[in-house]
C-alpha cells in the first residue's frame, strides 16, 4: 500500500502509523467519551482514517481509503 | 544419451560435470538439471508424497510437481528445488527426497499396498483410540514420513539483497506478448520492468518452432531482447519470479542473482527481492498445460507435451525412443510437427476428438493416428514400458512406449491477477479460467490472457501496451488453437492423478463429492488437492472439473479457487534480506557508548538502544558486585549515568503550557520558568501511558521528556494532540532525543562535581533549587542542567550537544577522579529507583491507573485532560484494585523475585485468593536485603502485613511484610541537600 | 457412520462407494428455536453443545459460503491456555480441556496435538512478564514452566543462541499447548451437530434481521428467503460490526487483517509452537511437514482477505532472526484473514441490548484455541440465558464499566492488540 502524503508525496505505508477511523471528534461532554473511546462504525468501504507519517514529515494526515480494497483515494493533513 | 546431435540452445562446448544421487553425469552450458538427467536416460528422480510412487520428470517448468530435489548439500542444501529450473552449473550436485534407503528402491512404497485405505481425509477417521497414542505414537510416524526434503539445520551461509523498481509498466513474462508489449512501451520512451523467471527471454518461442517476420522465432526474441537492452529507461530482469501483486501498485518479485553459480561469487547476493512500483501492469505470463486424468499417468515417462516439445527443441534432448502422444487439442499436433522438424518420429498420436481438422492433420505427416481413441492404462513401473488406448470403435491397442506426451490443453496462468481479489471466469470458449476483469492498473495479454495463437499473443501483448504507444505486429503464421477438455478417462484399475505430488486420486476427488465436500475449497483441504509445492498448477482445474462432474455443476458453477502470493515459492532468506543475526533490527548507540565499552560496560538492549547495565571491575565475582559498589558509590559519593535514552521533546509556542495541560493529569501551564515538575500521562482511557519531566526553559518553551521505551509513542501521542485534537493551539513540538546527550550525575558529591566542570555557574541550592532547571553554554554550545533525581541523592542532569556528548563524558570522569567519580549503569539506576518507590517500566504496565501508583491525587480536577473522563470510572476507581506497595521479606536472606504473584498468608494457592503481584524487586545494598515492589489488593491499607510471595515457576514461597513503597529516605532530604 | 479404523477397512472393500456426506446440506425451514449466523468454528461448536448439552437441537446454523471457510480455516492451529489475567485463564483452559477430549467427543480426528507452545524471553523484565504470566496459570491449575536459557537450547538447539541481536535469554512453556487440524475441527463440529439434528445451511446469506415492534429479535432475513428464530446468535469473525449494524448497533470492534504463511513441505523440524515475541514471529510445523508461522497484523482497518507485502518481510525477518536454518525454505502459501480486534484484545460472549440477540465477537487473532470453549459458553448462554462460569467476563459492558481484559496493557488502540 502507497499513502500519497501531502507534504511527502506517495511513499511506503510502512513509513506511517495508522491510528484509524478519523470521525470520531472528541467530545466536550463527559457522557459522550465512552463512545468517543470504544465505538466504532468499523466502516466496511470508503472510509476517512488518521495516519501519522512517523518516518516522514511527522504530519497526521486523513486518508481516505476503501477498506475493502484497499484502495486509496487521497490523503489530507488532518490540521 | 538422449542427446539429439543437433539443435538446441545448448552450448556442446562447455560440458559440464554434475552428480545425481552420487553418480556422476554430464550435461551442457545452457542446461537444467531436468534436461541433463534426461539427456543421461536418468528417468526416475522422485517419490510422491504419500504412496512413494516412482516419479518421473513432467513438465519442462516451474509447475513440476515430481521432480524435486535438494540441491547442494551442507549448509547450502536447498531442498524441495525443482530439477527443472535448476541451471546446470559445473560440480552441481543434487539428491532425490523422501525415500529409504534409496530412490531406486523405496520401502516406504509399502505405503501403495494400503492405498484402498489411504484415501482421502483417512486419517480424520481414524488414529483416534486411545487417546493417549496419538502424540506418542501414531503422529510421530506420520510426522517423520511427510515432508518432502530436509532442512540442513545450518545457519544458511548465503546473503540477501533487497532493491527498489519504479516503472511505467511492468511487465510479466518475456515470451512473444510480454516482449511485444514492453517493445510498444520502450519504443514510446516509458520506463520498463521486464521480468521473467526463466535464465532466458523468450517464453514459448523457446521451445516450439515458429516464423515471425520472415525469421526464425528465436532470432526475433534476440533481436527484440537487444533493443530493449539498448533503452536506457529498460530493465530487464531475467531469472526473476514475480510472486506476488500487493495493493498500491507494488509487486514482489526475487532475482535468482547466483543461484546457477556453484557459489555466489564474492560481495554478491544468493538473491535479490525486488519491490517493483509500477503505473501498469502487463501480466504476459503464459498458459500451463494440463495433464490428463487416466489410469497410470504418474509412471515416469509420461509427461506434458509441451515438455518433450521444449526438451527436444530448447534442450536437444529426445526423452525417450518411442514417443506417444495422447492429446485433446491442436498445440499436441503442432508438437508432433515440431518434433518432425527435429528429426524426431513419433510413435503415434492418440486424439481424443473424433475429428480435428485437416490442416492440423497435415501437422503429423505420417506419424501414425488414432482419433476418437483415449489411453485406458500404461504399463510399467520406474520406466514407462507402454500404453494401452481404447479406439473410436472400442477396440483396444497396446503400443509399446517410453514416452506419453499429454496434451490436455491449456490453463492461461492467471493467478497474479488474482492477488488483489479479482475472481477468474471460466470460459467455455476457451475451455479455461480467464480474468476478464484484472484490477486496476493491470493487464493480461497472450496466453494468460487465452490468446493461444502466436498471432494473437503478439497483437494482445501491442494492445496492451497501447496507451503508451503502438507498433506493427511482427507477421507470423498464426497456430490452430482448437480443443475439446477430456476431464477424465474411466478406468477400472490403477490410479489416475489429479494432484501428481500429493498423491490425488480421481477416485479422492469423488470420494470428497460423495462426503459432501462438494464446493472446491472443501475439496481443495479435504484432499489436499492444489497443497503441494505446485500450489495447483498442475491439477486444479482437472480438480474442479471432476469435482463438477461428481456434482451436476457446470465448470463455471464449480468455479475455481482464488490464487494468492506467492505465485512461486520464495526462500525465507530472501524476503528476510539482511535483517538477520545482529543485524535483525538497528542498534542505536549514545554519544557515550565508546567511552562506556572502554570501561568494560556490560550492555543490555532497552529497544533498539544500547545501554550500559553495569560496570565490572576487575575481581568483582558477579554482577550483583558490581551493581553494590556502584550503588554504594552513588549514595555515599558520586556516580555517573549515561540517561540520553530517555525521550526528550521540544514544546515552543505561546500555548504550550495549555497544550501540556491537556495532555497531563497535573498541571504545567503554572510552572515557573527556571523548574522542572514531575509529570503523568494518560491514555485516553484513563490507563497511565507515560510520565517524565518537564521544564520551563522560557515562557513559550517547555522540555518534555519520557521513558525511553515509549519516546516515540509519546511523540506520536504530541503530535496527535496539537494536530488533530486542538488545531487551534499555537505550539510546535520536535523530538530531539538524537540531539541532546544526558548524563545524570547523583550523590552527596555531585555538585562539588559539577562545580569543577562548570566554575562560572552559581549551584547553590538557592540558584539551582532541587527541580530547577537552567540554560548556559559549555564550549561553546548550548546546554543545559536539570537538578533532577532518580536515585533519591542530591542529583543533577546535565545534557550538552550529542555532538560534544562524548567529550562530557571524558571530562566528567577526568574532573571526577578527585571525588573517585563512578559510571554506573541500568542495573543500579533500577535498584535505586527502587529504594525510592518509583514507579517505571514494570510498574507503567498499561493495566495501572495513576492512583494504582500511588499518584491519584495529582489528578487535577480543575482541567481537562486526556483519561480524565475514562478514569473516573467504576473499575479503575475500585478501592479493592492492587495499589503500589513495597515488600521486604521476613528473612532477610530471602530472595525476591519479579512476577511472583501474592497471597494473604495461609491461604490456599489458588486462584481466588491472588491478590496481586511483584513488579520489581532488588537487593539493596543500603537496606542489606531484597526488596520489592508489587501491585497488592487493597495495598494502601495494608502497610505491615505480612503475606506470601507465591513464585511456583521458580521455586519456593517467601513470607514478606508489606511496606511503604520508598525504602529510603522517605522525607526527601538528600535530593533537597 | 461411526468412523474407526475396522469401519475405514470395511469401507475400503467397497472401494469407499458408501460413504455418506459428513453433514446435511440443508435447505433452510421456516423456523428454529436458535438460528446462529455464521457457519465458522465457533457456530458450529456452539450448534453441537446446544444439541449435546442442552438438549436444544431444533437449531440452524446460516453461513454465507462454505463452512469453515472465514478465520476457522484461516489460521495457524495454535491452541494454547496460556494468559495471564484472571478473566481470560478459566475460559481458555477450559478450552484446552475440551481439546483434550475434543475426537472422542465428536469421533472425528482434529489432529489435537500438544507438542508445547514456548514463548521466548529475551529481558530480565520479559522473563518476569512470562513468569507473572506462568505463576497465574499455575494458580489456575495449569501447567506452565519457566525455562532458562539452556533449557530452551536443550528444546530448540537451531535457535540462534550465538550471534542474535536480541539473545534468547529463557521462555514460557506450557507442556499441553500446541496445534490442531482447523479444517478438521470445522468438519467434526458439522458432522456432529448435524448428526443431532441442527441444519447446516451453506450459501444463506444473512441480509437483515427480522424484529418485533417491541424491537426483539424475531429471526433472520436471507438471500434464501427469512427464516423465524426464538433466538439468533451471532458468530461472524471479521463481518461482527457489520451484523450488529443491522440491529443498529456499534461494537467496540475493528476489523483488521492478519496473514499467515506455510512452507514447502520439510521433514521435521520444529518439535512445538515457539513464538518470538521480540521479532513478532511464532512458527509450528504440521504434521504434512509445512513450517507454518506468523507475526503481526498488518495494523490497517481492512475487510479485503489479503495483507501486504511489509508484514511478510517483517514476519520473515523475525523467522531468520530466530532461527537462520529456515533461510533456504520457501514460503509456498499465504493466506490473510479478518480479525475483529476488541478494544481490550478480549472476546465478547454475552446478550447483545436487543433483546433475543447473542454476541460472540472480538476474537482478535485467537479464536482457534477459543473454539471448543467460545461454542461451549455460547450455547451455555443462548440455552440458559447466564453467562457460562468460565466466561462471565466477557461482558460487553465492561468497556463502560472498566473491567478491562487488557493483556498487553495497549487499551483501546486495537491495532497494538
Amino acid at each position: 500500500m502507497r499513502i500519497p502524503c501531502p507534504h511527502c508525496g506517495t511513499r511506503e505505508s510502512q513509513e506511517f502509523v495508522y491510528r484509524g477511523d478519523a470521525a470520531p471528534v472528541r467530545p466536550a461532554d463527559d457522557g459522550a467519551m465512552f463512545d468517543y473511546v470504544y465505538l466504532r462504525d468499523n466502516v466496511a468501504g470508503v472510509m476517512r482514517e488518521h495516519w501519522y507519517h512517523a518516518q516522514g514529515c511527522r504530519q497526521w494526515i486523513v486518508v481516505t481509503r476503501d477498506t475493502r480494497s484497499h484502495a486509496i483515494d487521497h490523503a489530507e493533513f488532518a490540521r | 544419451m538422449s542427446r539429439l546431435p543437433t539443435g538446441g540452445l545448448v552450448d556442446r562446448n562447455q560440458p559440464l560435470r554434475f552428480s545425481f544421487d552420487g553418480k556422476s553425469y554430464q550435461g551442457f552450458q545452457g542446461d537444467t538439471l531436468a534436461s541433463a538427467l534426461l539427456a543421461n536416460d536418468v528417468t526416475l528422480v522422485g517419490r510422491s508424497f504419500k504412496y512413494h510412487r516412482p516419479r518421473g520428470i513432467l513438465t519442462a517448468g516451474s509447475e513440476e510437481p515430481n521432480a524435486l530435489v535438494t540441491l547442494r548439500s551442507g549448509a547450502r542444501a536447498e531442498p524441495n528445488t525443482r530439477a527443472t529450473t535448476i541451471e546446470l552449473y559445473d560440480g552441481l550436485t543434487a539428491s532425490s527426497q523422501n525415500r529409504w534407503p534409496s530412490l531406486g528402491f523405496d520401502l516406504m512404497a509399502v505405503n501403495g499396498l494400503f492405498s484402498p485405505l489411504f484415501v482421502a481425509g483417512f486419517y480424520y477417521k481414524t488414529f483416534m483410540w486411545p487417546a493417549a497414542f496419538w502424540e506418542k505414537l501414531y503422529e510421530p510416524i506420520i510426522r517423520r514420513a511427510a515432508g518432502l526434503g530436509a532442512l540442513s539445520m545450518l545457519p544458511d551461509p548465503d546473503s540477501y539483497d533487497a532493491d527498489h523498481g519504479f516503472c511505467d509498466l511492468l511487465v510479466v513474462g518475456a515470451g512473444p506478448a510480454g516482449l511485444a508489449a514492453a517493445l510498444t512501451a520502450a519504443r514510446a520512451g516509458k520506463r520498463v520492468f521486464l521480468v521473467d523467471e526463466d535464465s532466458r527471454m523468450g517464453g514459448r518461442l523457446l521451445a516450439e518452432l515458429h516464423e515471425i517476420d520472415g525469421d526464425d522465432g528465436r532470432r526475433w526474441v534476440d533481436r527484440t531482447i537487444a533493443e530493449l537492452a539498448a533503452c536506457p529507461r529498460v530493465t530487464l530482469l531475467p531469472r526473476t519470479v514475480l510472486f506476488g501483486a500487493y495493493d498500491g501498485g507494488v509487486y514482489g518479485a526475487v532475482e535468482r542473482v547466483s543461484d546457477h553459480l556453484p557459489t555466489p561469487l564474492p560481495g554478491q547476493p544468493r538473491q535479490r527481492l525486488w519491490k517493483i512500483v509500477a503505473t501498469r501492469a502487463i501480466l504476459a505470463t503464459g498458459a500451463i498445460e494440463r495433464p490428463l486424468v487416466f489410469a497410470g499417468n504418474d509412471v515416469p515417462g509420461v509427461m506434458t507435451s509441451s515438455a518433450v516439445q521444449a526438451y527436444v527443441r530448447r534442450w536437444s534432448v529426445l526423452p525417450g525412443k518411442q514417443v506417444v502422444f495422447f492429446t485433446t487439442c491442436d498445440s499436441g499436433w503442432k508438437a508432433v510437427h515440431d518434433l518432425l522438424r527435429a528429426g524426431v518420429i513419433p510413435a503415434a498420436i492418440i486424439e481424443a476428438r473424433a475429428h480435428v481438422a485437416p490442416d492440423v492433420k497435415a501437422l503429423a505427416g505420417a506419424v501414425p493416428s488414432f482419433l476418437g481413441a483415449q489411453i485406458i492404462g500404461t504399463r510399467g513401473g520406474k520406466r514407462l514400458k507402454g500404453v494401452d488406448l481404447r479406439d473410436a470403435q472400442g477396440r483396444t491397442w497396446r503400443l509399446d512406449a517410453d514416452v506419453l506426451a499429454m496434451a490436455g490443453g491449456w490453463n492461461p496462468a492467471v493467478g497474479l491477477g488474482c492477488n488483489l481479489g479479482a475472481r477468474p471466469r471460466w470460459s467455455d470458449e476457451l475451455n479455461a479460467f480467464l480474468l476478464d476483469h484484472p484490477p486496476a492498473g493491470m493487464a493480461m495479454a497472450g496466453a494468460a490472457a487465452g490468446q493461444f495463437g502466436l498471432g494473437a499473443a503478439l497483437a494482445s501483448g501491442i494492445a496492451a501496451a497501447a496507451e503508451f504507444g503502438t507498433m506493427a505486429a511482427p507477421r507470423t503464421s498464426d497456430d490452430p488453437a482448437d480443443g475439446r477438455p477430456l476431464w477424465h478417462v474411466p478406468h477400472r484399475r490403477g490410479k489416475a492423478f489429479v494432484d501428481y505430488q500429493h498423491d490425488v486420486t480421481d477416485s479422492d476427488v469423488a470420494l470428497a463429492a460423495r462426503e459432501g465436500f462438494t464446493s472446491v475449497e472443501h475439496m481443495k483441504r479435504y484432499t489436499t488437492l492444489g497443497m503441494a509445492t505446485d500450489q495447483g498448477k498442475m491439477g486444479q482445474v482437472n480438480g474442479n472439473a471432476l469435482l463438477a462432474q461428481a456434482t451436476g455443476k457446470t465448470m463455471a458453477e464449480a468455479g475455481t479457487i482464488l490464487s494468492r502470493p506467492p505465485y512461486l515459492p520464495v526462500a525465507i532468506g530472501t524476503l528476510a534480506g539482511h535483517h538477520r543475526d545482529e543485524h535483525f533490527r538497528p542498534v542505536r548507540q549514545t554519544a557515550g557508548h565508546g567511552w562506556a565499552a572502554e570501561q568494560g560496560a556490560v550492555f543490555t538492549d532497552a529497544g533498539q538502544w544500547k545501554r550500559a547495565q553495569w560496570f565490572p571491575k576487575a575481581g568483582e565475582r558477579d554482577w550483583l558486585e558490581s551493581v553494590c559498589r556502584e550503588v554504594n558509590a552513588v549514595r555515599t559519593g558520586v556516580g555517573i549515568c549515561d540517561v540520553s535514552t530517555l525521550g526528550k521533546i521540544d514544546v515552543h509556542g505561546p500555548d504550550a503550557g495549555a497544550l501540556l495541560d491537556r495532555l497531563y493529569i497535573n498541571t504545567f501551564s503554572t510552572l515557573p520558568v527556571g523548574k522542572a515538575r514531575y509529570g503523568v500521562m494518560l491514555r485516553e482511557d484513563g490507563f497511565v501511558m507515560d510520565d517524565g519531566t518537564t521544564s520551563r526553559l522560557a515562557d513559550d518553551h517547555f522540555f518534555v521528556t519520557t521513558t525511553t521505551v515509549n519516546a516515540a509513542k509519546v511523540m506520536q501521542h504530541i503530535d496527535y494532540a496539537r494536530q488533530v485534537l486542538w488545531p487551534e493551539l499555537d505550539v510546535q513540538a520536535t523530538s530531539v532525543t538524537e540531539q541532546w546527550a544526558t548524563y545524570a550525575i547523583a550523590g552527596p558529591q555531585s555538585r562539588a562535581l559539577l562545580a569543577a566542570l562548570l566554575p562560572e555557574l552559581d549551584l547553590s541550592n538557592e540558584a539551582l533549587p532541587y527541580m530547577g532547571a537552567l540554560s548556559f553554554r559549555w564550549l561553546g554550545v548550548s546546554a543545559r542542567l536539570f537538578r533532577l533525581s532518580f536515585s533519591g541523592e542530591l542529583a543533577y542532569e546535565l545534557s550538552v550537544p550529542a555532538s560534544h556528548g562524548d567529550r562530557l563524558i571524558r571530562a566528567l570522569f577526568e574532573l571526577g577522579r578527585a571525588f573517585d567519580a563512578v559510571p554506573y549503569g541500568t542495573e543500579a539506576l533500577g535498584v535505586m529507583r527502587i529504594e525510592k518507590g518509583h514507579a517505571a517500566g514494570n510498574e507503567l504496565n498499561g493495566q495501572t491507573t495513576a492512583a494504582d501508583l500511588g499518584m491519584g491525587r495529582m489528578m487535577s480536577t480543575k482541567k481537562d485532560f486526556i483519561g480524565r473522563v475514562m478514569a473516573q470510572r467504576p473499575a479503575l476507581t475500585d478501592a479493592a484494585r492492587p495499589v503500589l506497595v513495597g515488600l521486604k521479606p521476613v528473612d532477610p536472606a530471602a530472595r525476591l523475585r519479579g512476577g511472583a504473584h501474592l497471597l494473604p498468608k495461609g491461604a490456599d494457592a489458588i486462584a481466588a485468593n491472588d491478590q496481586g503481584h511483584v513488579t520489581s524487586v532488588a537487593y539493596s545494598p543500603t537496606l542489606g536485603h531484597w526488596i520489592g515492589l508489587a501491585l497488592l489488593a487493597k495495598g494502601a491499607s495494608r502497610h505491615g502485613e505480612r503475606i506470601i510471595v507465591h513464585d511456583p515457576v521458580r521455586g519456593a514461597d517467601v513470607e514478606v511484610e508489606v511496606c511503604h513503597p520508598v525504602f529510603v529516605d522517605l522525607e526527601g532530604v538528600r535530593v533537597r541537600g | 457412520m461411526r468412523f474407526s479404523i475396522f469401519n475405514l477397512a470395511a469401507h475400503a472393500l467397497t472401494g469407499h462407494r458408501r460413504w455418506t456426506p459428513s453433514w446435511r446440506d440443508a435447505s433452510p425451514k421456516a423456523g428454529y428455536d436458535v438460528v446462529i449466523i455464521g457457519g465458522g468454528g465457533h457456530g458450529l461448536a456452539t450448534a453441537f453443545y446446544l444439541a449435546k448439552v442442552h438438549g436444544i437441537t431444533n437449531v440452524a446454523i446460516v453461513e454465507k459460503g462454505w463452512i469453515g471457510g472465514g478465520n476457522a480455516g484461516r489460521n495457524t492451529t495454535i491452541i494454547r491456555s496460556n494468559y495471564g489475567l484472571p478473566g481470560n485463564e478459566p475460559f481458555y483452559e477450559w478450552s484446552m480441556k475440551l481439546w483434550e477430549g475434543l475426537e472422542q467427543a465428536l469421533n472425528y480426528n482434529a489432529m489435537v496435538s500438544q507438542r508445547g507452545v514456548l514463548n521466548l524471553c529475551h529481558s530480565d523484565a520479559q522473563r518476569d512478564a512470562y513468569a507473572r504470566r506462568g505463576n497465574a496459570m499455575r494458580l489456575h491449575g495449569v501447567d506452565a514452566e519457566l525455562l532458562d536459557r539452556n533449557q530452551v537450547r536443550a528444546m530448540a538447539p537451531f535457535m540462534n543462541f550465538d550471534n542474535a541481536r536480541f539473545p534468547i535469554q529463557g521462555g514460557l512453556l506450557q507442556p499441553r499447548g500446541g496445534t490442531a487440524r482447523h479444517d478438521a475441527v470445522n468438519w467434526g463440529y458439522a458432522r456432529a451437530a448435524s448428526a443431532l439434528g441442527v441444519d447446516i445451511i451453506q450459501n444463506c446469506e444473512v441480509t437483515g434481521l427480522l424484529t418485533d415492534n417491541q424491537g426483539a429479535m424475531t429471526g433472520v432475513e436471507t438471500n434464501r428467503g427469512p427464516i423465524r428464530a426464538g433466538k439468533v446468535g451471532m458468530a461472524v469473525a471479521g463481518n461482527s460490526s457489520r451484523l450488529a449494524a443491522m440491529a443498529g448497533l456499534r461494537l467496540p470492534i475493528e476489523s483488521h487483517v492478519l496473514q499467515a504463511f506455510v512452507s514447502e513441505g520439510l521433514k521435521p523440524v520444529i518439535p512445538g509452537v515457539i513464538t518470538f515475541g521480540a521479532g513478532h514471529f511464532y512458527i509450528s510445523q504440521s504434521d504434512k511437514g509445512g513450517l507454518v508461522f506468523g507475526g503481526d497484523i498488518d495494523g490497517y482497518n481492512s475487510y479485503a482477505q489479503r495483507g501486504n507485502l511489509p508484514v511478510v518481510q517483517d514476519v520473515c525477518e523475525g523467522g531468520m532472526a530466530l532461527m537462520p536454518m529456515i533461510g533456504r525454505a520457501r514460503l509456498l502459501r499465504s493466506w490473510g484473514g479478518i480479525v475483529d480486534m476488541s478494544m481490550d484484545g478480549s472476546p465478547i460472549i454475552d446478550h447483545a441490548p436487543v433483546p433475543g440477540l447473542y454476541l460472540n465477537a472480538g476474537w482478535c487473532y485467537g479464536g482457534f484455541k477459543a473454539t471448543p470453549a467460545s461454542g461451549w459458553c455460547f450455547a451455555h448462554l443462548l440455552a440458559t440465558d447466564t453467562a457460562h462460569e468460565t466466561a462471565t467476563a466477557f461482558r460487553l459492558d465492561r468497556f463502560a464499566t472498566g473491567d478491562l481484559i487488557d493483556e498487553k496493557g495497549q487499551g483501546a488502540h486495537p491495532n497494538l492488540h
